[in-house]
């Protein structure tokens, strides 16, 4: 099929050099361990590797999958082609998109919206990447400062500092429809022991879906 | 060639990956930048935009960068640096690292090293297959879904916003029931968040002030280190 560039609408461009970045980065990273295996001439260490791809595999799988119909809606075209490449989704890349679509009062489906969290997912990305590029060249000297047992409570508590800020942001927007949802989440957390930070991933679309049911009920009861 | 865990190849091999990675990003903001200008987008709104997300980046970039650190100890620089440049997140990569070390037993050999890095790649590796395949395909079902009911469709949207972050209000607390036993240590995470959320009020009322309004624009990076630095008091009295 022959695309004429000139002819398509900047959403459809956006899918277009989506995918082909898409592909490119996907073939290139899971080549990574491919040419390092290569130039040592090693293999890997197949019955370790049998173990811990048992230990890893199904779960991140299972979330991986059910992150892309979660979070794709949420990102946006563009913010998605670039979030599932550089990671770090839930604690970073969709908080941030949120914030700056919030602010500019526009919406992920409408095109300001997938320009606005566009702008936002790239930022962050490239803001993250310089700060780690700058902490490995200045390892040396960072390490002792950032492993200062004085900060690390900072960093272990970045989720609810981040989340403390946004649930105010959004909550108080939809707080009939945020009521079900918080209280199911805060009986799951505190009585089912199993749910921890190791298993929140799972329960980001066990929220999301209950949300949409009841936002469909109060909906479709012209309570919303 | 002989195998060391900071060889120069390993550092060329994360180097280029993530210059590819960055030129991504790179190519989509320009194109982003380019539309919101021809659609006579507000130049001002975008500016500050990107300055705030550039602020908010930071102190989750760092605790990132923390995660470096602590795997650079076993796995050499390299290898942690590209992991955390690029899909996982700090959690996933650290719990398929040391899921791998621990099959490994001590010795860290190449042999060793390459397991580590299949395990840590293909673990993740789902979400970037996917991604290029099903993003349109889902946009197009929300574009759909839009055209036959607009409201319900924003309302589809906030609900699933508000479905993500309930659930990380839930996971703040995920320990709170050994408090009940004593424990106060489990109370830390929910008077940061209480923290935070606070500092968001405070930043909305500030803003409703003549000539305050900028506040609004960094309500979310505020609130997100002035959480974190009250955990530091916070963890001092109740761990």
């Amino acid at each position: 099929m022959k695309q004429n560039k000139e002819k398509l609408t900047y959403l459809e461009s956006v899918h277009y050099y989506g995918r082909i970045w898409g592909f490119a980065l996907c073939a290139v990273v899971l080549a990574v361990p491919f040419a390092v295996a290569f130039l040592f001439g090693a293999a890997p260490d197949f019955k370790a590797l049998l173990a811990a791809a048992i230990a890893i595999l199904p779960m991140y799988w299972a979330v991986g999958l059910v992150e892309v119909f979660t979070y794709v809606p949420m990102l946006g075209a563009g913010g998605a082609y670039l979030s599932f490449v550089t990671g770090n989704i839930s604690n970073l890349k969709l908080p941030c998109a949120l914030d700056a679509m919030n602010r500019a009062e526009v919406k992920a489906s409408e095109e300001e919206g997938e320009i606005v969290s566009t702008i936002a997912i790239a930022t962050s990305s490239i803001v993250t990447t310089v700060i780690i590029f700058l902490g490995v060249l200045l390892i040396i000297p960072l390490t002792p400062l950032l492993e200062n047992p004085a900060l690390e409570p900072a960093f272990d508590m970045i989720l609810p500092a981040l989340f403390g800020g946004l649930a105010v942001a959004f909550v108080s927007k939809n707080v009939k429809l945020a009521i079900a949802p918080m209280i199911l989440m805060l009986a799951l957390f505190i009585f089912v022991p199993a749910l921890n930070e190791g298993t929140v991933g799972i329960m980001v679309p066990v929220g999301v879906l209950f949300t949409v049911a009841v936002a469909r009920i109060l909906y479709k009861k012209g309570k919303l | 060639m002989e195998f060391h865990v900071n060889h120069p190849v390993l550092y060329l091999i994360a180097g280029a990956v993530i210059l590819l990675v960055l030129a991504q990003s790179v190519f989509f903001l320009v194109r982003a930048l380019r539309r919101a200008k021809e659609l006579g987008m507000d130049k001002q709104k975008l500016r500050k935009i990107m300055i705030s997300v550039s602020i908010f980046t930071v102190a989750p970039a760092v605790s990132i960068l923390v995660g470096v650190l602590a795997l650079a100890k076993k796995l050499g620089v390299a290898l942690p640096w590209l992991r955390l440049s690029i899909i996982g997140s700090l959690s996933y990569e650290t719990i398929a690292a040391e899921t791998t070390l621990k099959q490994l037993g001590d010795t860290l050999d190449a042999s060793g090293f390459v397991t580590v890095l299949f395990v840590m790649t293909f673990g993740i590796a789902l979400g970037l297959i996917l991604t290029p395949i099903l993003t349109k395909r889902i946009q197009k079902g929300i574009k759909s879904l839009e055209k036959r009911d607009k409201k319900w469709s924003e309302i589809f949207n906030n609900a699933m916003f508000l479905g993500m972050i309930s659930a990380f209000l839930g996971y703040v607390f995920c320990d709170f029931s050994n408090v009940f036993s004593g424990d106060t240590s489990a109370l830390i995470p929910v008077l940061v968040m209480a923290s935070s959320a606070l500092i968001m009020v405070a930043c909305a009322l500030v803003a409703r002030l003549p000539k305050m309004k900028w506040m609004l624009d960094y309500a979310l990076p505020f609130s997100l280190l002035g959480g974190m630095a009250m955990a530091i008091p916070f963890t001092a009295w109740l761990a």
